[in-house]
């Protein structure tokens, strides 16, 4: 059995939630913490990957990552191949799609923890940067536990989006979901089964590992 | 000329504007005093950096802190200050020993001042090292985050009602810590309260807030005699005497007092001669005569001097004098004794006092 699709797959959901935890934490500090009229409307663009449709969301980054698109042009002419059908591409595309995953349970986090331990470690002389890593960060493990494992979770199970942009080149766009997708279709159901059953058990392990994890994290502002 | 903290805030609120101005001396206690609401946590937090004032002043000591006419604004973190808030707010996820670490370790060697092992034995917290802070009552998280406040070596220590957030057996846990601080730290402190108990017990000087302005400062003891103040204290408007214990007399179980304006008699008190001793008298416990009473049951007869008689808005059928005993001493008493006795500034008379508190417990005299 090819096992290029699981390969493939870990290592999208891997490098996406590494990208969207460094990306989400300032926009999920600035959201929670911000008085703009702004806000709302970046709240709202954050959201929207989860409640569109992935062929409507993978339609448009099709467009946008293409030879001639806004983000497809300059990247072309910078490296000179296009991103669509291409590792890169996905990874841009499901940053996108899963970043509400990851920008929501920080912006919760953010919120119940507050400015209060904030302003007591600048009092103690701690810089912005100094106090945001040594205080809010680890007083927000639950909230980035959570964002990390939706992030990874989610990224692994897309499918509309990875169609449309990535296509199924096998080891280069062929991640799991559609590897089983075309499995299905030629009526191969013995490798539908075992990549499906391998899905199913992994995600589960991953769950239950974080839900075990995060009942002895510690609890915040408390 | 000693070190002085000056400052000057002006911020507009929706619905409440704050207007402080304050020249503190940089030593011992100084207490923001008045009701909830009145401003004084935010002077405090104006003073600590937490909130900026568009054309704000504050110099502390020879360092200018804000200027915003020259456009100079310290970041709180660039503050050698010291920040007790209300509620203890250690850090949840680090142990007791990691919270009072996080100030220290951020201070430069060549500024620590504070002792670790004076402060652990100050605030007594030894046997919480290793315990998180969920793990320890309220009143011992409140002395865990006085000691990370002064491990940090600050030049000044804010302190925000650090007692409210705790019941009354817990208050009088910590209240000896913050009084021992006084005297064996030498950081100047900003303390705001509401509570005329607790300021009796550990201030030097008092800052007057009411609606977001600083209305009058000074000394305890100048502040409490003004009879403006003492309209605002209500029943509690009274005078506070420094006194020193002269001797004991056994025999009654009394102990003297001396103070400037003589001699006073209190059921005996703890302490060796000399030992000093702050008195509060309440107006309301102080009787006035013309003539010294020939034969009485009154330990404490003093010749004083009418300063000053005012009549309250408040209370119909009372007023305040202000007596000159070598201190100012503040007694209340009925429009109608006034009416008889005929006090104006000026006629000698004598102070009655029927009863005087220490600390907590009034005690009758």
């Amino acid at each position: 059995m090819d096992l290029s699709p699981v390969w493939l797959t870990l290592q999208l959901a891997g490098v996406t939630t590494i990208i969207l935890l460094v990306i989400c934490t300032p926009l999920a500090w600035w959201l929670a913490n911000s008085q703009s009229r702004w806000a709302a409307i970046i709240e709202a663009v954050v959201a929207l990957p989860l409640v569109l449709p992935p062929t409507v969301l993978g339609f448009y980054l099709l467009l946008a990552l293409g030879a001639n698109g806004v983000i497809g042009g300059p990247w072309s002419d910078l490296t000179g191949s296009a991103l669509t059908f291409t590792f890169s591409g996905l990874v841009i595309a499901s940053v996108i799609y899963s970043l509400p995953f990851v920008v929501q349970p920080l912006q919760n986090a953010f919120v119940s923890v507050g400015k209060k331990p904030l302003e007591v470690a600048w009092c103690l002389g701690a810089s912005r940067l100094d106090a945001f890593t040594t205080v809010i960060i680890p007083l927000s493990l639950r909230g980035y536990i959570t964002a990390a494992v939706l992030g990874f979770t989610h990224t692994m199970g897309e499918f509309g989006v990875v169609l449309m942009v990535g296509g199924s080149i096998p080891s280069e766009t062929q991640v799991l979901s559609i590897a089983i997708y075309e499995r299905v279709e030629m009526l191969d159901y013995s490798t539908a089964h075992k990549l499906s059953a391998g899905l199913l058990i992994f995600t589960f392990i991953v769950l239950l590992i974080v839900y075990s994890i995060n009942r002895k994290a510690p609890q915040n502002a408390s | 000329m000693p070190a002085r903290i000056n400052a000057s805030f002006q911020i507009q609120f929706t619905g409440f504007q704050l207007n402080a101005e304050l020249d503190l001396p940089a030593k011992g206690v100084t207490t923001l005093f008045g009701p909830s609401g009145s401003g004084k946590s935010t002077i405090l937090r104006c003073i600590a950096g937490l909130e900026r004032s568009d054309s704000g002043y504050l110099q502390v000591g020879d360092e200018v802190w804000q200027d915003e006419k020259q456009n100079i604004f310290l970041e709180t973190h660039k503050r050698s200050l010291g920040y007790v808030f209300q509620e203890p707010r250690l850090f949840s996820h680090l142990t007791v020993k990691k919270n009072l670490e996080y100030g220290l370790k951020r201070t430069p060697i060549s500024e620590r001042i504070i002792d670790w092992d004076q402060v652990i034995a100050l605030l007594a917290i030894e046997h919480l090292l290793e315990r998180k802070p969920h793990h320890l009552s309220l009143g011992e998280q409140q002395r865990v985050a006085i000691g990370r406040a002064l491990l940090a070596s600050p030049k000044l220590l804010l302190m925000d009602e650090p007692l409210a957030s705790l019941d009354i057996a817990r208050k009088r846990e910590v209240l000896p810590f913050i009084r021992k601080l006084h005297d064996e730290v030498d950081i100047p402190v900003v303390y705001v309260s509401h509570s005329l108990q607790e300021v009796l017990q550990i201030t030097d000087n008092l800052v007057l807030v009411k609606e977001g302005k600083t209305v009058a400062s000074g000394s305890l003891t100048e502040l409490c005699s003004e009879l403006e103040l003492s309209q605002y204290l209500g029943d509690m408007s009274g005078s506070v005497l420094e006194t020193i214990v002269a001797a004991h007399e056994d025999e009654f179980s009394l102990t003297r007092l001396a103070f400037e304006g003589g001699h006073l008699y209190v059921p005996q008190q703890s302490g060796e001669v000399g030992r000093s001793l702050r008195v509060h008298v309440l107006a309301r416990n102080i009787g006035i005569a013309l003539e010294k009473p020939p034969v009485t049951s009154m330990l404490n007869i003093i010749p004083a001097t009418v300063v000053e008689v005012s009549i309250s808005n408040i209370e119909k059928h009372a007023v305040q004098i202000k007596l000159d005993v070598g201190v100012p001493l503040l007694a209340c008493i009925s429009r109608k004794s006034l009416h008889v006795l005929r006090l104006k500034p000026g006629l000698p008379c004598y102070a009655l006092i029927k009863a005087v508190s220490f600390a907590q417990e009034m005690v009758e005299v």
